[in-house]
């Protein structure tokens, strides 16, 4: 038994290959691969405009050899001890983010939800805003004694804000169906739950922005709405490591999200172990927000945003997790551009960009589809 | 409660009577609680004389302005958020989630930040102008399509409108550290430090906003049925909308402007309120004005033991009791209700 066949079927309006060798079969959809190749085709170009834009503009062929090393020493040292890291450290982001919004839009199947909508930013915000008032004191982000410990205080409260958020919403999301049945998750409650979260974790926010003193709340305000300013490679390594850790579990869980689309209780037919599929992408998902928030601030709406873009590109009846991760890079690639260039001599925040942009988009895509739920 | 008494006209108005005794016993709380604590009889005594006693000064210029600020701004959230569960027939709209308390944050955000104005009578014109332009946007935005308004749409909108809002007042307020600084604390709700001036500009409108939705009242309890019953039964949908809608307005730009955005209020005190009333809004209305009045108050009154000598300011305790008492009654009741 050692067949080999690639069979293209129509399934509802798309095209779809299915590559069979023995028992073992690869769906994929022609089109969400040629749209994920000209995604990352975007992000590549992102990228270097991201490296030459800056005070000092360098042309492309300059970047392409400061990238490897043979440019003048100044260019080399602009290139990869500068602007590369903080390049980087979007790409990261934003896809981390995209996936994250992917995963929890798939497992709720509804498309307001996602980690800023559940609370989970809003509570890296809150861990990163206490740490920050903790530690504001010291020249945070410009030497000083203490900007090391800052530098890795910041990133580890936003986590564990992400996480006891994530803890509270699933905890209290969940329910249990009756005597004998195991947990599983009302997505209706969980984005109830995640909304009422989000509104005291962000009344606790602006509690701790009234206490410190002014400088100490500009730096937290700067930090809240999500920044790339100054980043460096330990944020590069912080959000990678993620990333390589959660992706591949993300996509080893991700074949079962299928199963999930089907209802609940189909998927339970189909062997599926719907609670902790569930809680398995949501942990993954909430992770991958976590170190977003902690490497770049909590940057809104990209989560909500990427998969929705991806999906309408691809036309898949699910959610695409791999060109919603791209369309999140090439996302914030672009805000952080028009972050640097949009005021000359002002560095807007990465994240006030992604929702001036972002959420008239959303508003645009509620009027289109009309009263549809 | 669901049992059905035999006369549930009087079973309400027993039940008013007791919401009434609890808001008096909140503002006598909000009256002898503080750093300095006065036994009743001192408050009584102080009301009674207004004289030069330490407790006459104490009572009269401290803490009843800011009770009756309390209880004023308490029944304009809780009645707002009343009316904008009625008007849009979805348990999850308080002002906030419809952008009416965003619109009126970013107005008092720019009339700072563009005309420094920051005395409390223009920021007040200036938050209701910015409530209505934002609510009435939503609201239109997420009636526009076809399927007319949907919950989840009505919940989209609303929440892009406010991360838009959010988005540009927050690069306004990088841009200017005055404006960041002012913001700041108006931004946590507080009732401390609004004297007897903030309350001599907030009373009239509060009181007319009250009196404006009781004529909403039987519009929306027709709406309630759904549009085409209400039709039907001959009431004009867009009148009740427009009353109930300029009185959100009116009652959430004025409770922003004063004491800044406070959450749950809003959202809790109608479903608490429904709890006990049922579902006509001639005595939901008024109930949620006695809760919202008296939760505030109590909420107030705990921001200012719990942290001794500090404080804590309302909106913070309001989230910090109000988010678990509403994950409790989730969590009791079976289902989670029409979320998004």
């Amino acid at each position: 038994m050692n067949t080999r066949e690639a069979v293209f079927v129509r399934s509802g309006p798309s095209l779809v290959a299915r590559f069979r060798r023995g028992s073992a079969s690869v769906l994929f959809r022609p089109r969400t691969v040629a749209v994920s190749l000209a995604l990352f085709t975007l992000v590549l170009v992102l990228f270097c405009a991201g490296i030459a834009a800056g005070t000092r503009v360098i042309p492309l062929d300059d970047v392409l050899s400061g990238l490897a090393g043979r440019a003048d020493h100044t260019t080399v040292l602009t290139v990869q001890q500068f602007r590369l890291p903080r390049v980087m450290v979007a790409v990261l982001v934003g896809a981390a983010l995209g996936l994250a919004g992917a995963l929890v839009q798939a497992v709720t199947r509804n498309p307001i939800a996602a980690p800023d909508v559940l609370g989970v930013t809003a509570g890296a915000s809150l861990g990163g805003v206490l740490v920050l008032l903790a530690f504001g004191g010291t020249t945070f982000g410009y030497g000083g004694a203490a900007a090391e410990l800052s530098q890795i205080a910041v990133p580890m409260g936003a986590i564990a804000g992400a996480f006891v958020a994530a803890a509270i919403v699933l905890v209290v999301g969940g329910s249990r169906g009756g005597v004998g049945t195991p947990r599983t998750f009302s997505t209706h409650r969980v984005v109830l739950v995640g909304i009422i979260c989000h509104a005291a974790f962000i009344g606790l926010v602006h509690w701790g922005l009234a206490t410190g003193d002014v400088d100490q709340a500009t730096k937290a305000a700067v930090w809240l709405v999500g920044s790339l300013h100054g980043r460096g490679w330990e944020h590069v390594t912080g959000v990678a490591t993620a990333l390589l850790v959660l992706l591949p579990i993300a996509l080893t869980l991700g074949r079962r999200l299928n199963a999930l689309a089907l209802g609940e209780p189909s998927a339970a037919t189909l062997g599926v172990s719907v609670a902790r599929t569930q809680v398995g992408l949501f942990a993954v998902a909430f992770g991958l927000t976590g170190t977003a928030a902690a490497a770049a601030g909590p940057v809104d709406f990209v989560a909500l945003l990427a998969p929705q873009i991806a999906k309408r590109l691809t036309r898949t009846p699910g959610v695409p997790l791999v060109a919603s991760a791209l369309t999140g890079s090439a996302m914030v690639l672009a805000a952080d551009l028009l972050a640097r260039l949009a005021i000359p001599g002002v560095e807007l925040p990465v994240g006030a960009v992604t929702a001036l942009v972002g959420a008239p988009y959303l508003l645009w895509l509620v009027i289109r589809s009309g009263g549809t739920r | 409660m669901p049992t059905p008494s035999n006369s549930p006209q009087i079973r309400l108005a027993v039940g008013a009577l007791a919401v009434l005794t609890l808001l008096a016993v909140t503002i006598a709380f909000g009256l002898s609680v503080g750093s300095r604590a006065l036994s009743l009889s001192d408050v009584l005594g102080a009301l009674a004389v207004q004289g030069e006693t330490d407790a006459s000064i104490i009572v009269w210029e401290q803490r009843m302005p800011r009770t009756l600020l309390g209880v004023l701004v308490g029944a304009a959230l809780g009645v707002g958020g009343a009316l904008a569960q009625g008007i849009t027939r979805n348990p999850l709209a308080d002002p906030a989630l419809i952008g009416v308390s965003s619109g009126a944050a970013l107005a008092i955000v720019l009339g700072s930040f563009v005309f420094g104005v920051s005395s409390l009578a223009p920021q007040i014109v200036l938050a209701a102008v910015g409530a209505a332009v934002v609510g009435g946007a939503v609201l239109s935005l997420a009636g526009y399509g076809r399927g007319g308004m949907a919950p989840t749409s009505l919940a989209l909108v609303g929440l892009s409108m406010s991360a838009l809002i959010v988005a540009v007042i927050s690069v306004l307020v990088l841009l200017d550290a005055q404006t960041l600084d002012e913001y700041r604390y108006w931004l946590v709700g507080a009732l401390a430090g609004k004297g007897t001036p903030t309350l001599t500009v907030v009373t009239p409108v509060i009181l007319a906003g009250l009196s404006l939705t009781l004529l909403a009242a039987r519009g929306l309890d027709a709406l309630a049925l759904g549009e085409d019953v209400a039709r039907g039964l001959g009431v004009s949908v867009n009148r009740a909308r427009l009353l109930a809608g300029a009185g959100v307005v009116l009652l959430t730009s004025t409770a922003v402007a004063a004491a800044g955005p406070i959450s749950f209020v809003g959202l809790v005190v109608p479903h608490v309120a429904r709890a006990i009333t049922g579902p006509r809004h001639g005595w939901l209305l008024p109930y949620a004005a006695l809760l919202g009045a008296s939760l505030l108050v109590t909420a107030d009154v705990v921001g200012r033991v719990v942290v001794r000598p500090a404080e804590l300011q309302v909106g913070v305790v309001t989230a910090l009791v109000g988010a678990p008492l509403v994950l409790l009654l989730l969590r009791k009741s079976k289902v989670a209700g029409a979320g998004p």
